[in-house]
């Protein structure tokens, strides 16, 4: 009985969370904000401004150099990750490989894997688990740089959604989330990447995301 | 006093049916054994193995192997509890396949791991039966 009560809470907390989708036909968008009132032809506009993700700078699988400027105009998930991880990652390699196959062939797309630990973690290291995971081309870039930096980015930018929703003190990165992003670069969803139905609801947002007037 | 002589072949059927029950309650036993093995391992597999290797035993594509290779695991046996007692440090040929990969210890007791080994030999198309704690036991004091 009880496991039926909880089945029906969870059905109904998916298919309200559907609705505000549905109905909105947008997701929220995460991260601080301030009102901004600039002068435009003589008359105050007041406008928000969002969080952005801001600067960075990586190595990808391939040797090459990305940027911010690499995703502009890109929708894309990041997260957190090592390659000799024995814990959750193989978990979220699995169901990120989901969203790939779902998504690769988009222009405008793109997946981003940050490495914690670049001390091991070299480009070739990076080169050689795509490889045994059958990535190529470049929807899908493993990167790494330096340690706090990818720290710093993680925790103060790609994990706002996740701070904002727990209570819990510290130890996002390890946590296993994938960070939605828009072509903004403004944090649009965070999403377990351990639980596959969580993984289903990314893409389904992705599709949600695409379908946004200033996503196209 | 004389004695009754019962025709042979009451005594040959009351035999046999003798031997055939004792043959069959052994097996009771046995598969009852392996049932209880079975469970208790699904549950060491979800919690130390499921992450890795997969609710399915699929594994990861080329990083981290399947545990459907029945011809491995047969002619391995011996050196299966090693493995996951301390971890795998070689690479392995798993369906024709390289691995490469390490594969971290589990920090398992011997009864754990005859119960994992058990569960995965009587899974994912395995056939093979069942490994008990004192096999285990045996197979640890031979680690490399």
């Amino acid at each position: 009985m009880r496991k039926l009560v909880f089945g029906i809470l969870i059905l109904a907390a998916g298919w309200s969370s559907c609705k505000t989708n549905d109905g909105k036909t947008s997701l929220p968008i995460f991260g601080s904000r301030k009102a901004v009132t600039k002068t435009v032809n003589g008359q105050s506009v007041t406008d928000t401004v969002y969080q952005t993700i801001p600067k960075f700078s990586l190595v990808n699988q391939y040797g090459d150099s990305i940027s911010n400027k690499n995703l502009d105009g890109k929708i894309y998930v990041a997260d957190f990750f090592f390659t000799t991880c024995p814990s959750i990652c193989p978990m979220m390699a699995r169901n990120l490989l989901t969203v790939y196959n779902t998504f690769k062939s988009k222009d405008d797309f793109k997946i981003l894997s940050h490495s914690i630990d670049p001390k091991h973690d070299s480009v070739p290291v990076l080169k050689k688990y795509a490889d045994k995971l059958g990535v190529s081309g470049n929807t899908w870039w493993f990167v790494q740089g330096k340690k706090e930096d990818v720290y710093t980015i993680a925790e103060k930018n790609y994990l706002v959604a996740v701070k904002q929703d727990s209570t819990a003190a510290g130890g996002y990165v390890h946590q296993g989330y994938f960070v939605l992003v828009d072509k903004q670069k403004r944090v649009r969803g965070a999403y377990d990447g351990t639980d596959p139905k969580q993984v289903d609801q990314l893409i389904t947002d992705i599709k949600t995301l695409q379908a946004e007037p200033d996503q196209k | 006093m004389m004695a009754i002589r019962y025709p042979k072949s009451i005594v040959a059927a009351l035999g046999l049916s003798i031997v055939i029950s004792l043959f069959f309650s052994c097996e009771n036993n046995n598969s009852l054994e392996l049932k209880r093995y079975y469970s208790e391992g699904a549950a060491i597999y979800q919690t130390h193995c499921l992450n890795c290797h997969a609710a399915d035993g699929s594994g990861l594509l080329a990083l981290i192997p399947a545990l459907n290779d029945s011809t491995f695991l047969k002619n391995n046996k011996a050196s299966l509890a090693c493995a996951i007692r301390y971890g795998l440090k070689r690479p392995i040929k798993i369906n024709g396949k390289a691995y490469d990969e390490n594969m971290p210890a589990a920090n398992l007791a011997p009864m754990e791991i005859a119960q994992v080994i058990t569960y995965m030999n009587n899974s994912f198309g395995n056939q093979l039966g069942m490994v008990t704690m004192d096999e285990v036991e045996a197979d640890l004091k031979s680690c490399k």
